[in-house]
């Protein structure tokens, strides 16, 4: 944690560009972007994400050459106000060079795939022009995730947050004047705001704790803040409680936990790129980040530590428990994301920082893999319904309306194995990484949380196990019905694979997916060598029961068989049940009569929506109402406007100023006024005669009165 | 007379130079826009020197004339006016047919006399200067001969210009029979030295003197009444040019004489100034209301404006407010100018020779009703007039305020707040006369007919658009002119 200052490599005086190279990007298609294509704009913007890339690198090679040394590049002052003084520094430690090769590694991929998937968005929407505008978004998130980063202070970490969030409300609402098909629609800017409300909530724990510290310790920097912890922890143990329960409702917020996670599956309405990127790998993570950059103060408040990950593990379950019931495909995974999210934040809440840092990063893998799969499927779907209301002809078109159609709908779709066996490949890959199968990167990552639950809390270990089952068991389902049986919908037996632009990055992802836990294997632990040089944390003495000490070269064979020999038991369930006999067209899903209302409740999210819109938005818009209709309109305007001021007023108008006073006094004083103007005016004016003598006069006059004054007094 | 001597000097000397030069080389040149374009030339090459000599303090042929931050000020300001002086004038002189070289000439001498009262530190300096600067307005004057109002405007101003330089000339021989010198730093060493006796009664009415001649100069009342003849038989771009050039070079002359040389003569002279102001201020906004005539409305305008800016002088004895007085003087300079010039600029573009009428006829389309309908005919025109009147009456977003807010505040720092509150009277009636070309622009209908010129259009937008934007960040403006008010001898 010592700031090196004076072993800086000329390379660290980089870390900038990793801000302004998409911020260029970004600034280059807005200035030309309206001359240029579509593949030199979406280029352009991968490129500017690219050098991000390349830059990141280079940072992790200066700090790998640098033994891991924390760096912090100063680079312009930003506030000065009395005492507080907040430079706008960038932070190099390994925490952040990791997040940051996460963002923009995964980030460039997703870039790259949204220039195909964004081409035949914009045409199926029929509006081409907002083409630039995604990538302009695009390379603000970017730019906007490596400040949040690479900030030094809490205050820059929360301007990142803010602009992150931003980026995620203008791409939730990218097409915020339609629905999927392209109908008018309001859905997506309501999902939009969903989302920018729902985290400015959390936003405001954040602020409370940014604020709270500020009041403890004087400064938001992190290197201040971090050496007084233990000082203050040990005079005022509950101010860094406080402080780290108002941060996790910012968690809550950004990283779609209890209670706060309702807007992530609404979120899914921005295009899928944007879902795989904001909403799958990097900014839902942010969370995760903030918890494991705050490690000194979080290890310092147990109990605090505790409720994070007791959050972060109820999540976990709870998301999956829902994800079971959905039938859009990008809806299971907006839930599964909810649930890996709580894995990590259980893991990070245990104080395990290295293994929710070791999920976070191959979640990111392979979740950016299965969403931008599930674009592709969505994607060929289209253009299978595209390639049939082409066919069919006009005729029958005009005649009756056309059929609702939901490209993502899972329950549409089936078959899709032989219609797009590379997508399908892909996808497999994905799930078995997500459900944790050997040797996917999921299994690693989700297996260090698990010994770490089971060492650390055991009933953390088993709600977290049991999340883990679901998830197989999800996946299962998402893929028997995606993939296998036979197409519902006509467009799922017209569907089309798609093209290499989008499927080459998912190649990419899936390389990662499948080799991401070579990252940090057990016995190894490249990453958590790499990340001990930021997060030091003390050695605990455990008393474990003996299961839990055997140890293969790092791996708790007790803990990876269960959990295997349980996410393999989950997917042999889904094949029992949508498997062996798949669904046919309209069919119910076959879950729905065994379990009856339970699984009335997983479909309908467990009514949480419905229940937040009982007790706090018909609750806010009473409020509202009240004091629109009763205090202001009815109390202020009609009584006390209009009664009390204005019949006053009358009243004494009446009174004071009637007919008589009011033109024959004040309306004759002033128009006399006016007129006694006018007539000086003329009466001077008359003396401009146009004679030299007179004006002569007049100056002789006035002299004679100056000099006279002068001589007399 | 060393080097040192003419480089204190030199923006002025090179002016000069290039005048005569131009007054010879015009003769062999047949298109006049060249000679046009090379007196602009020589102005802007004057304002880059002066421009280059801002910041430096010396004094220069013995005491004579002085280089300060007050001299460059003005010595930027008179060659812009200068400038635009010109740009209005050009198509003009072509289509009113009185397209002679000897104008531009004749315009840079005017100016250089200007700039040498910028820098004069000796009274006779200064005559010499107000001689230099008013004998080519003379001429320029009555420069649309055979126009008879335009000759009649000549005379009348040589006439009583002859009239108050004769009272300058006699109050400076006062002052000299009092002080035995008519060096500014010496009459301040004869005052201190207090051996005047009765003398000094000298000197007040020497000083009283030179306040009336100059006070005509500068148009105040009773001095004013050449001002409504002059400005409205003139060619408009010479009106336009005196109303701004020789104003600011009368109150040069009168901030620099009585800020340095005068403090003493605060008790007895303050009071007169205090009434010239009042009565300058009422009668130029009062009489403005009576005219139809937009150049004699203008013209009253000016004596208006005139009064404003003697209000500053109230507190040229008062050490406290003394810089702040010659600062807001100079800014309001500054405004006016630019507004002024605006406004004479709209006036150019309303103007036509009635091609039937003789050559001897006045200039029509000067009516204030003639600029009935231009908000539809052109509106850019129609909204940059409006500007102008805005600014003049002292209302937002205009410069004018920001100028009018700056004087009044030193006046009522110099304790006079009953000059403040007649100032801001008067500001209002002269909202009436203003506000009513507004008025007659929009809501009458009629078809104007305008002149579009290229440089004409250019000194109106440009005019316009720094009255606007000046307001908004008028710190620098002011933050120069308060170093102007640092004066060195």
């Amino acid at each position: 944690m010592l700031l090196s200052e004076t072993a800086i490599s000329p390379l660290f005086s980089l870390a900038p560009l990793i801000v302004f190279l998409p911020v260029l990007g970004l600034l280059l298609n807005i200035i030309f972007g309206g001359r240029m294509g579509e593949k030199a704009i979406g280029w352009l913007a991968s490129v500017a994400s690219g050098l991000t890339f390349v830059v990141s690198s280079l940072l992790a090679y200066g700090l790998w050459a640098a033994h891991g040394e924390t760096v912090v590049v100063p680079f312009a002052d930003w506030i000065t106000i009395g005492s507080l003084h907040i430079p706008w520094n960038f932070r190099v430690d390994t925490l952040s060079v990791t997040m940051m090769l996460a963002v923009s590694g995964v980030g460039t991929l997703i870039h790259i795939y949204a220039i195909g998937y964004m081409h035949e968005d914009v045409r199926f929407k029929n509006d081409p022009k907002r083409f630039r505008r995604f990538f302009v978004f695009l390379n603000l998130f970017i730019a906007m995730m490596m400040i949040l980063v690479s900030g030094d202070s809490y205050l820059m970490l929360f301007v990142g947050w803010e602009g992150v969030g931003l980026c995620s409300f203008l791409l939730i609402g990218f097409w915020y004047d339609m629905d999927t098909l392209g109908r008018p629609s309001w859905a997506n800017s309501n999902a939009a705001k969903k989302a920018f409300i729902t985290n400015r909530i959390g936003d405001f724990g954040f602020l409370l704790a940014a604020l709270t510290m500020f009041w403890a310790f004087g400064s938001v920097q992190f290197g201040e803040v971090f050496g007084k912890a233990e000082e203050i922890a040990a005079a005022q143990p509950a101010v860094i409680i406080a402080i780290t329960l108002f941060m996790l409702i910012g968690v809550t917020g950004k990283s779609a936990q209890i209670p706060l996670y309702v807007w992530l599956p609404d979120a899914m309405a921005g295009p899928t790129p944007v879902s795989a990127l904001i909403h799958a790998a990097t900014m839902v993570t942010a969370g995760v980040y903030l918890v494991a950059r705050s490690w000194p103060l979080y290890t310092l408040a147990p109990d605090a530590q505790y409720i994070v990950a007791m959050v972060g593990a109820v999540t976990a379950l709870f998301a999956a428990t829902i994800a079971v019931g959905q039938y859009d495909i990008k809806k299971v995974l907006a839930y599964s994301t909810i649930s890996q999210l709580g894995f990590m934040v259980a893991a990070v809440g245990m104080g395990a920082f290295v293994a929710g840092m070791f999920h976070l990063v191959t979640h990111a893998f392979f979740k950016a893999l299965l969403f931008l799969s599930a674009g592709s499927v969505i994607l060929g779907l289209e253009r299978g319904h595209h390639h049939l209301a082409h066919h069919k002809g006009h005729e029958e078109h005009e005649g009756k309306h056309e059929e609702v159609f939901d490209p993502g709908d899972m329950r549409n779709m089936g078959g899709l194995r032989k219609r797009m066996p590379v997508t399908f490949w892909l996808y497999i890959i994905g799930t078995l990484a997500l459900a944790g199968i050997f040797p996917f990167a999921g299994f690693w990552s989700k297996d260090e949380i698990l010994l770490d639950a089971a060492k650390l809390h055991p009933e953390i270990f088993i709600i977290l196990t049991t999340a883990a089952f679901f998830t197989a068991f999800y996946m299962g389902r998402q893929i028997w019905m995606v993939f296998f049986g036979e197409p519902r919908h006509e467009a799922a037996a017209h569907a089309e694979e798609s093209p290499k632009i989008i499927t080459v990055p998912l190649m990419v992802l899936a390389g990662l997916s499948v080799l991401g836990g070579a990252l940090n294997l057990p016995g190894v632990h490249t990453l958590g060598h790499w990340l001990e040089h930021t997060i030091e944390l003390a050695e605990h003495e455990l008393h474990l029961p003996a299961w839990l000490e055997i140890s293969w070269g790092g791996l708790n064979p007790v803990v990876a068989l269960v959990s295997t020999l349980l996410a393999l038991l989950a997917i042999y369930i889904s094949w029992l049940i949508y498997g062996r006999k798949p669904l046919t067209a309209g069919q119910k899903d076959p879950l729905k009569k065994p379990l009856g209302f339970i699984f009335t409740g997983m479909e309908n999210k467990w009514f949480v929506d419905e229940g937040y819109w009982a007790v706090f938005v018909n609750r806010y818009v009473d409020i509202a109402r009240f004091l629109a209709d009763v205090v202001d309109w009815r109390f202020w305007h009609d009584w006390f406007h209009d009664k009390v001021i204005a019949g006053t007023y009358v009243w004494l108008s009446h009174i004071a100023l009637n007919r008589y006073a009011d033109q024959k006094g004040i309306d004759a004083f002033f128009n006399g006024l006016g007129d006694l103007t006018k007539r000086l005016s003329a009466f001077l004016r008359r003396l401009q005669n146009g004679f030299v003598r007179s004006y002569a006069l007049a100056v002789m006059l006035g002299v004679i009165v100056i000099v006279g004054y002068l001589l007399m007094k | 007379m060393t080097p040192s001597d003419l480089l204190s000097i030199l923006p002025l000397l090179v002016l000069v130079v290039w005048a005569c030069a131009l007054l010879l080389v015009d003769l062999w040149l047949k298109r006049k826009g060249v000679t046009a374009f090379l007196a602009a030339l020589g102005l802007a090459l004057t304002a880059g020197l002066a421009l280059a000599q801002a910041g430096e303090e010396t004094t220069a042929f013995g005491g004579m004339v002085a280089l300060d931050g007050f001299a460059s000020f003005l010595n930027v300001l008179f060659p812009l006016s200068g400038l635009l002086g010109i740009a209005v004038a050009y198509g003009y002189l072509k289509r009113m047919n009185i397209e002679r070289g000897e104008y531009y000439s004749l315009l840079l001498f005017s100016t250089a006399g200007m700039m040498l009262m910028a820098h004069a530190a000796d009274l006779v300096v200064v005559f010499l200067a107000l001689e230099f600067l008013s004998l080519p307005l003379y001429v320029l004057a009555a420069f649309a001969r055979p126009r008879l109002d335009s000759e009649e405007a000549g005379l009348k101003y040589f006439l009583l210009g002859a009239f108050a330089s004769a009272f300058v000339i006699y109050g400076i021989a006062l002052i000299y029979g009092a002080t035995g010198t008519t060096s500014l730093s010496g009459i301040v060493a004869a005052i201190e030295a207090g051996s005047l006796g009765t003398s000094g009664l000298l000197l007040t009415i020497g000083a009283a003197l030179f306040l009336v001649g100059f006070g005509f100069k500068v148009a105040a009342v009773p001095f004013h009444m050449w001002t409504p003849d002059v400005y409205h038989g003139a060619p408009t771009p010479v009106t336009a040019f005196m109303a701004v050039g020789a104003k600011a070079a009368g109150f040069a002359a009168l901030l620099r004489v009585f800020v340095t040389a005068f403090p003493a003569l605060d008790a007895d002279l303050t009071p007169v100034v205090w009434v010239l102001a009042a009565l300058t201020m009422f009668v130029g906004n009062v009489v403005a209301i009576a005219q139809t005539n937009i150049k004699r409305m203008l013209a009253y305008s000016s004596i208006a404006h005139a009064g404003y800016i003697l209000m500053a002088f109230v507190a040229f004895g008062n050490p406290a407010t003394r810089a702040d007085a010659v600062a807001s003087a100079l800014f309001y300079l500054v405004t006016y100018a630019l507004t002024s010039y605006g406004a004479w600029a709209a006036v150019i573009a309303l103007e036509k020779q009635d091609p039937s009428a003789g050559s001897g006829q006045a200039a029509s389309g000067l009516e204030i009703n003639d600029f009935a309908g231009l908000g539809r005919r052109r509106p850019a025109l129609a909204a940059a007039m409006t500007v102008f009147m805005l600014s003049l009456t002292g209302m937002p977003p205009t410069l004018g305020l920001v100028g009018k807010f700056y004087l009044f505040r030193t006046v009522i720092e110099a304790g006079q707040v009953w000059l403040a509150v007649i100032g801001v009277l008067t500001s209002l009636i002269s909202a009436y006369y203003y506000l009513r070309v507004v008025v007659v622009m929009y809501m009458r209908e009629g078809a104007p007919e305008t002149t579009r010129e290229p440089w004409l259009d250019f000194t109106w937008a440009v005019s316009a658009l720094a009255t606007v934007i000046l307001s908004f960040l008028p710190m620098a403006l002011f933050a120069w002119a308060s170093a102007a008010g640092v004066m060195g001898f």
